[in-house]
């Protein structure tokens, strides 16, 4: 239990990280060793090393054009679909190179799930949205497992008891927030073994911003989490672990609580104190 | 606070109030010309209608000599080969659309794009002399025998390909329809398939979806209301469609089972017809075919909005 370290220890645990750009963990579902991104000529992600651990939330933080969000998006190889986009290094799924030739892409992106900045509700009911995913990977056999698995993915994304009566209305038809608590439920529908948020709640009203946080804290217990924010508070609220990016370049990584009262690097407290960014 | 003047105010006034009345006449002004259009149009068909009534419709009979008049060949021809052209058209123009918006590498897509566009720009008599000189010899020395001798003598469907291959006929119009209609279907679906969010087909994407399935999941959805419209728009010019057709339809006032044999549609009948049409009753019967292609276009675009409806009723509760 990293963030449950008290300040003493959080101390001596300060002097057994020489390097903080490294912070490797043991109970990691995802890693990434070397990781550089390239857009044409631009090195958008330098030699990243960083380690996605179970049942726990990372956060990713930086200023605009850090590289934190294209990092993200390899972690389930969206950046596939960008031209002119180039990652090298290896980053593993239960230890397997998700980037091997043989790694079917769509199966990846099914145990590696995505929910965006805006919520993007499919053009369908609320229902077959939640349904899409299961229906395409066949994982629910009969329409009663259906019903049960829209049901459950409804009900972990806080939705159920908002929408339970009009699962037949268009996902559109929903507010904001639920809107993206409908995008989150359509995410754990396929049971992915890692949820990767980009900025989930920047385009939503403090209430719903609230409740999503809420959520992502609850999902924890059974999915790993990794959350780009340009919110330092929510950073704080809702990790365990936090990622500092600047211009590219993982500057620091560590136990959340560590990261904001006692930063190794100047780079990291100055952002996170406000200084710039 | 900001003082303005009281004439300034008035002039702003004045201008709003114009500028209102200027939209507003420009608008009715459409439905001026349309209620125009439709009166004269059956003012000019009505001694013809009244002479034959119902049967107007119903015959096939084409005589100016007897002054016999029948409108069914005609309907039948235009019918048809707007069905050929959009059979053919539509699939084509959805993967023209679907390969330059989904799966296009960068380089490819602006010679392709430019392409579609310019084969919109061509002539309609182009494409009519083509169709007579080039395409139609092509077609009576090989599609049509090919069609004659294969599917010719199979039961049901055979009725439709047998006869002499005349090379010209109900066949050859379709497939020039179907050339001239596809740039309109490919470049509007084009546009409409752009206009699908990227972050919504990321999410597709993003579930494991593959390229087929966010296709056909996301990025139809999402764009059926427009690809009706490019459909529309096709299926619109089709039927209205005069020079390139009358080159290669045969120009004959019959129905056949073969949609080898030549035939004829509303609009390449006025314009073959027109200027020989002596006596009030042919001239009239000319117009009234007018007036019928009026109805059936009409009636094309209603169907299709009602169309639309229904679908999007039963996109929703397939829940």
């Amino acid at each position: 239990m990293i963030g449950a370290a008290p300040p003493a220890a959080a101390q001596g645990e300060t002097a057994a990280r020489p390097d903080p750009g490294r912070d490797t963990i043991d109970n990691f579902v995802m890693t990434a060793r070397n990781v550089n991104v390239y857009y044409g000529d631009k090195h958008a992600v330098k030699n990243v090393n960083l380690d996605i651990g179970r049942n726990q939330v990372l956060a990713m933080i930086g200023p605009s054009g850090c590289g934190k969000s294209t990092f993200l998006r390899c972690l389930n190889r969206m950046n596939d679909t960008i031209p002119g986009a180039r990652v090298d290094g290896l980053i593993t799924l239960d230890g397997q190179d998700i980037y091997d030739r043989k790694q079917d892409v769509a199966q990846l992106r099914a145990r590696v799930g995505i929910v965006f900045q805006k919520p993007t509700p499919f053009p369908q009911s609320i229902y077959a949205n939640v349904a899409y995913g299961p229906r395409i990977h066949g994982l629910a056999g009969t329409r009663g497992d259906l019903d049960e698995l829209v049901q459950t993915s409804l009900e972990r994304a806080g939705l159920w008891d908002e929408v339970k009566d009009r699962l037949s209305q268009p996902g559109t038809s929903l507010s904001g927030g639920q809107q993206q608590r409908l995008c989150i439920a359509r995410t754990i529908a396929v049971n992915p073994e890692v949820i990767l948020m980009d900025e989930p709640t920047s385009a939503l009203d403090p209430t719903a911003c609230a409740k999503i946080e809420d959520l992502i804290d609850e999902l924890r217990k059974n999915y790993a989490i990794t959350i780009v924010t340009h919110n330092m508070q929510q950073a704080a609220r809702v990790s365990q672990r936090t990622a500092y990016f600047y211009l590219g370049d993982l500057v620091e990584v560590g136990p959340t609580d560590l990261m904001f009262t006692n930063p190794q690097q100047k780079l990291t407290e100055d952002y996170i104190t406000g200084r710039f960014g | 606070m900001a003082i303005i003047d009281p004439r300034h105010a008035a002039r702003q006034l004045i201008f709003e109030r114009v500028f209102r009345s200027a939209t507003l006449a420009a608008a009715i002004l459409v439905l001026l010309i349309l209620g125009g259009v439709a009166a004269s149009l059956l003012r000019g068909a009505w001694p013809a209608l009244s002479h034959f009534g119902i049967k107007f419709v119903t015959r096939e009979v084409w005589n100016p000599v007897t002054d016999e008049f029948g409108a069914l060949a005609p309907i039948y021809g235009t019918l048809v080969t707007s069905l050929i052209a959009m059979v053919l058209a539509v699939p084509t123009g959805f993967g023209i659309a679907l390969f330059l918006t989904e799966l296009c590498p960068p380089w490819l897509k602006r010679p392709i794009g430019v392409s579609v566009e310019l084969l919109a720009a061509v002539p309609s008599i182009i494409f009519g002399i083509w169709g007579l000189f080039v395409l139609a010899p092509v077609v009576q020395r090989h599609l049509q025998p090919w069609l004659i001798s294969h599917i010719g003598p199979l039961p049901g469907i055979g009725r439709l390909f047998q006869g002499p291959p005349f090379g010209i006929g109900i066949l050859t119009a379709g497939l020039v329809l179907a050339i001239m209609v596809l740039p309109f279907i490919a470049a509007t679906m084009r546009d409409v398939f752009d206009t699908v969010p990227p972050m919504l087909k990321e999410s597709g994407y993003g579930l494991g979806a593959t390229t087929w399935e966010v296709i056909w999941h996301v990025v139809v959805p999402h764009s059926r209301v427009g690809m009706v419209g490019g459909i529309m728009l096709g299926l619109g010019r089709a039927l209205g469609e005069t020079m390139a057709v009358t080159f290669v339809i045969g120009n004959a006032h019959r129905i056949s089972a073969s949609i080898l044999a030549p035939g004829t549609t509303i609009s390449s009948a006025i314009a073959n017809e027109f200027t020989e049409a002596v006596g009030e009753l042919y001239t009239s019967s000319l117009i009234a075919l007018g007036l019928l292609l009026f109805i059936i276009t009409f009636t094309v675009i209603i169907a299709a909005q009602a169309m639309l409806r229904r679908l999007e009723r039963r996109a929703l509760s397939s829940a």
